[in-house]
């Protein structure tokens, strides 16, 4: 279930330093995000499609990962054009439609797909042990990213646990419904999970002091200097910050 | 619980990335390195717990349980939540990076102040126990959903029915959530109480 699809690659973008890619990544979102311009926001969007397209990613498994976005989408085109104030566009049965908030509504659409592109195209390209190195080398507090790394070296076991114990379930003639017998079931188990979690961390944790843990990690991936790395940095932050001057001085027009 | 990209202006994404990093900060502060295997297998235990769905009707919702996670961690919930935010939108892209500050505050906030607001009633009596369970649960939830509302209406007024429109959306899960914190809070205590921190 929690797999690194697209960490795997021989692309561009997949030859580029963590770091790198941190900060191009979170440079061209917030870029994306206070953007207020549908113009320039659909170029945000060509700049984070052609992102995708660097990073040779399957096109289906992109879109895929859009389906949690969908349902939030889906509820502001129905709430939105209907609530919004504004000049109206179309009137039926005591209902109307407002320009501006259709227009709102393309701007969210197309904001929120873009700065999930650049994610995918620039953050899910990398291992989840890539991206604390990344991390570390921005200066992210030793803690943090010890965290990251552990939370994710146990989301597998714990997963593991959760199988056997609703296997376990099943077997015992367990079928989920909306009752309270159920809501009890699960409950159990999220606490058994809980549970587990903490006596396998006592464990881990001494078996991590026997090895002579310093509080340190280290890394054992290497990325050896490269010009791409900054130009490509310089690459985006150009564009970023050529959008943000356009969209102040079209304002100004 | 996650409010989308694109949709927060400036100012609130700014005061959520604040906050959050603030709130990192002391919980990070609080934990040691005896506790920090803990608190991340915790925070992978949170990870999957929000993958247990659970059926109301013919529909099905997820768990959140930020509510557990503030009563068995306090301030430390804090960098968990974050954690397990960050790991939810590599692999399942729920959420981004512009709004990781506003999701870590709408999840952790309530977490935080439901472990200082309803652990100490735990252990009184069964009962309770069960019903501070259940109010964690609930309160979390209400709480969160309160905070991603206030969110998008400080972002637009006119997202006042949209904001009202989520609130209404997460009423059975609040439920639902006050009864399964209720009955795994009640479950812990008697199970493996050393789990549950000690009142000060």
């Amino acid at each position: 279930m929690v797999e690194e699809n697209f960490a795997y690659g021989r692309s561009f973008i997949h030859k580029l330093d963590p770091k790198i890619r941190i900060i191009a990544s979170i440079v061209l979102s917030f870029a994306t995000a206070l953007c207020d311009n549908l113009y320039l926001a659909m170029i945000y969007s060509f700049i984070s499609i052609f992102l995708i397209l660097m990073a040779g990613l399957n096109t289906i498994d992109v879109v895929k990962r859009l389906k949690p976005l969908f349902w939030f989408l889906l509820m502001i085109w129905i709430i939105l054009p209907l609530t919004f104030e504004g000049d109206i566009l179309y009137r039926f049965y005591g209902f109307k439609i407002t320009g501006q908030g259709v227009v709102l509504c393309i701007k969210i659409t197309i904001k929120s797909i873009s700065i999930l592109f650049l994610f995918t195209a620039l953050i899910a390209t990398m291992t989840v042990a890539s991206l604390g190195n990344g991390l570390h080398r921005i200066h992210v507090p030793d803690k943090m990213v010890f965290l990251v790394l552990m939370t994710y070296r146990y989301i597998s076991v714990i997963e593991q646990e959760y199988k056997r114990l609703l296997r376990a379930a099943k077997f015992r003639g367990f079928n989920p419904g909306t009752n309270l017998h159920s809501y009890k079931t699960f409950a159990y188990l999220a606490g058994m999970l809980f549970v587990r979690a903490s006596l396998r961390a006592q464990r881990v944790h001494q078996a991590m002091l026997c090895r002579g843990f310093n509080q340190k990690f280290h890394t054992l991936d290497d990325y050896p200097p490269n010009r791409l790395n900054s130009i490509f940095l310089m690459g985006i932050c150009g564009a970023s910050a050529s959008l943000v001057i356009l969209e102040m001085i079209w304002v100004e027009i | 619980m996650h409010i989308s990209e694109g949709v927060l202006s400036g100012p609130v994404l700014a005061t959520g990335a604040v906050f959050a990093f603030a709130g990192t900060g002391m919980g990070l502060k609080k934990i040691d390195y005896d506790r920090i295997v803990h608190v991340a297998i915790l925070a992978s235990a949170f990870f999957v717990a929000s993958l247990i769905h659970i059926n109301i009707g013919p529909a099905s919702v997820h768990l959140i349980l930020n509510g557990i996670v503030g009563l068995l961690l306090g301030f430390a919930a804090i960098p968990a939540i974050l954690t397990a935010l960050i790991l939810q939108a590599v692999f399942f892209q729920y959420g981004g990076l512009t709004t990781l500050g506003v999701n870590v505050v709408v999840m952790a906030v309530p977490a935080v102040l439901a472990h200082y607001l309803f652990l100490p009633m735990l252990g009184k009596s069964p009962t309770l126990t069960f019903i501070a369970g259940f109010l964690a649960g609930l309160f979390s939830i209400l709480f969160s959903s309160i905070l991603l509302g206030l969110a998008l209406w400080f972002t637009n007024q006119n997202f006042f029915e949209t904001s009202l429109a989520i609130i209404t959306a997460y009423i059975p899960v609040m439920i639902i959530e006050g009864i399964v914190t209720g009955f795994c809070v009640t479950f812990l205590l008697k199970v493996y109480p050393e789990i549950i921190p000690k009142k000060k």
